[in-house]
């Protein structure tokens, strides 16, 4: 073993000082291939890190919603639904919810606007003519606690709201283009009449019954349309999905070009390396040590590139906010949320990413050498 | 010692230019001795060093190590008797660019992988030796060629071999220099190293420090003379 050992490391010594003698095709391979592992790295941490960040996010959110339609299209749920749905076996407690959408031509940005319950945030209520506004809007229309803005409502009409507070930054992602006002404000904001919702949001006691009690529900209400958490949580996943797809496929040229131009460069013998693996052979190297050789060379470089690949797109998601990828694979706003995400390594995606680039890195320069390294090591002394 | 029966060596054979280098040698060569093998351009001499060294295989004919039947065996092996008995020089001394003098000597200790600072150690006191001493951290492309070549003779003892093989050892040196390496042969001569040498320089062919030189014409032992 003692042995085994110091001939790796006396082979990791020459492959050391053999990189160095090439230094610069050895340093553009490496800047090379870090730059591919960066990109890829960068692509699968960042979507990774946000459909965790939106699993967590919706862990919270209600298990059942359930929504009115006339027509195909969504409406508001009329007095006595919420009764009629609090009989239903099952549900352990129920809430109508009000919510809407509101463009603001100053900025020209789209506003979510809730009137929470007291449960639903840590603000508790908010006061009548009080306004709880997101880091977002607070940014783009230069607000501040104790600032006044006024909106002219869909009826024509003009409202002023002192903001109460600024709604915390860690919790931008989904609240950065939101507005909380008083259930009084809401309706008449938005002129919707009392014992009027936008939609209905549950809690089911056992969450196995899920999928029951939505039957029952469109049995009730056969209106209703009914959206299970578990449904919004597919659709994130393939929304992510879609975006990182859609990137890696943008990529995946320049990807392409890269591992190609690395590959050849890599597999690529010179008829000086050729003549180096001559001599080793002629003085004593076995086809295997010289094999062992190269492999330590590829394994260098392709782990060298991968570990500062990996670090960088760590930084680049995590400290940068993946500048370079933000605008496609956070989507598509005005208000763009400013939110670092919560730093998430799957370690299948590193075994994944390490698999594809170490990997066939040094299987393309062990196989080259291969052919060389079997030549007999007389060639030497007949050349 | 070393016993050749019926050597025979042929390149590409059963092809269009099938060539026999070695028509048939009958050789002893002596432990503790210098041997020569003479002979023009093509005569086999390089060819026969080669199998002697265990780089390559006669294509029939046996090779014996001391007691030992060596011609059989498989690359693994000979490769294991060549870098543990025969330390090799070159003609073009055949270093690796790029690595200084003390690497290139060690080269051939890397795969017995054995420790590292007493190889160093080893190395060291064979540039000094060869008075190499000051140059070991020398690039070898930066070095004379009588530097060069002491570099590969030191290369060629790392493993501190029985057995010294060069090939045509002063065709790139002048004068000078080859008296040097005649001096440095008469030192390992005196270790009782066992020494086996192409070449056609008279030179060396005529030098005291030469035991035995073996004549070879067209793959075929001409004489032996003591």
């Amino acid at each position: 073993m003692k042995t085994w050992i110091a001939k790796q490391k006396a082979l990791i010594d020459f492959t050391l000082s053999s990189l160095a003698r090439r230094k610069l095709k050895n340093l553009g391979l490496l800047l090379v291939y870090t730059i591919i592992v960066f990109l890829l790295a960068s692509v699968m941490l960042y979507t990774h890190a946000l459909r965790h960040e939106a699993a967590q996010v919706l862990k919270s959110s209600p298990e059942v919603i359930v929504q009115r339609l006339v027509a195909g299209r969504h409406d508001l749920i009329p007095p006595g639904y919420l009764e009629k749905l609090g009989r239903i076996r099952g549900v352990q407690s129920k809430e109508g919810r009000l919510w809407g959408y509101f463009y603001d031509n100053v900025v020209s940005a789209n506003y979510t606007l809730m009137a929470p319950s007291s449960a639903s945030h840590d603000f508790g209520q908010v006061a009548d003519g009080k306004i709880v506004i997101g880091a977002a809007v607070a940014r783009e229309r230069g607000l501040a606690p104790g600032n006044l803005i006024s909106f002219r409502s869909y009826t024509g009409k003009l409202f002023i709201f002192t903001v109460a507070a600024v709604l915390p930054h860690e919790a931008e992602l989904v609240s950065a283009d939101l507005l909380l006002l008083s259930e009084t404000d809401f309706r008449s904001f938005f002129d919707i009449p009392a014992g009027y919702y936008n939609d209905i949001a549950l809690s089911v006691a056992n969450p196995q019954e899920v999928r029951n009690i939505a039957g029952k529900i469109s049995e009730t209400l056969p209106d209703a349309r009914i959206i299970l958490r578990e449904e919004v949580l597919r659709t994130y996943e393939s929304i992510f999905n879609w975006r990182e797809g859609i990137v890696l496929v943008l990529l995946s040229g320049s990807i392409l070009a890269f591992a190609i131009f690395a590959w050849e460069k890599a597999s690529g013998l010179s008829a000086e390396e050729k003549r180096e693996i001559g001599i080793l052979k002629a003085i004593g190297w076995e086809t295997g040590d010289v094999l062992k050789m190269k492999f330590w060379e590829g394994a260098l470089v392709s782990l060298a590139a991968f570990l500062l690949g990996y670090v960088a797109a760590y930084l680049h998601v995590f400290h940068f906010s993946a500048a370079l990828f933000e605008p496609v694979l956070k989507g598509w706003s005005v208000l763009y949320p400013r939110f670092e995400l919560v730093p998430v390594v799957d370690g299948f995606q590193i075994a994944t990413l390490f698999f594809f680039t170490v990997f066939p890195y040094t299987v393309a320069t062990i196989v080259p050498i291969w052919r060389a390294a079997i030549t007999d090591p007389d060639a030497v002394m007949r050349g | 010692m070393i016993k050749l029966t019926d050597i025979r060596k042929a390149y590409h054979q059963g092809q269009h230019n099938e060539l026999w280098a070695l028509n048939g040698i009958d050789l002893t060569i002596e432990a503790n001795k210098v041997t020569v093998l003479s002979g023009p351009s093509g005569s086999g001499k390089s060819t026969l060093l080669t199998i002697v060294g265990c780089m390559a295989r006669p294509t029939s004919g046996r090779v014996q190590l001391g007691e030992r039947d060596i011609s059989g065996l498989p690359e693994r092996f000979l490769t294991d008797i060549r870098r543990k008995t025969f330390g090799f020089v070159f003609q073009q001394f055949n270093l690796i660019s790029g690595l200084s003098a003390r690497d290139n000597v060690m080269l051939p200790a890397y795969p017995l992988g054995g420790d590292w600072r007493e190889l160093h150690a080893r190395a060291d006191a064979l540039l000094d030796t060869l008075k190499l001493g000051q140059r070991r951290d020398a690039r070898v492309e930066w070095l004379s060629g009588g530097e060069q070549q002491r570099v590969a003779i030191a290369r060629a003892l790392i493993n501190d071999p029985q057995v010294l093989i060069a090939d045509e050892p002063t065709a790139n040196l002048d004068t000078a220099l080859s008296r040097e390496f005649m001096e440095i042969l008469e030192n390992l001569k005196g270790q009782g190293k066992t020494i086996i040498l192409t070449s056609h320089d008279p030179l060396l062919v005529e030098s005291s420090v030469v035991d035995r030189v073996v004549h070879l014409r067209d793959g075929h032992l001409v004489e032996a003379e003591q």
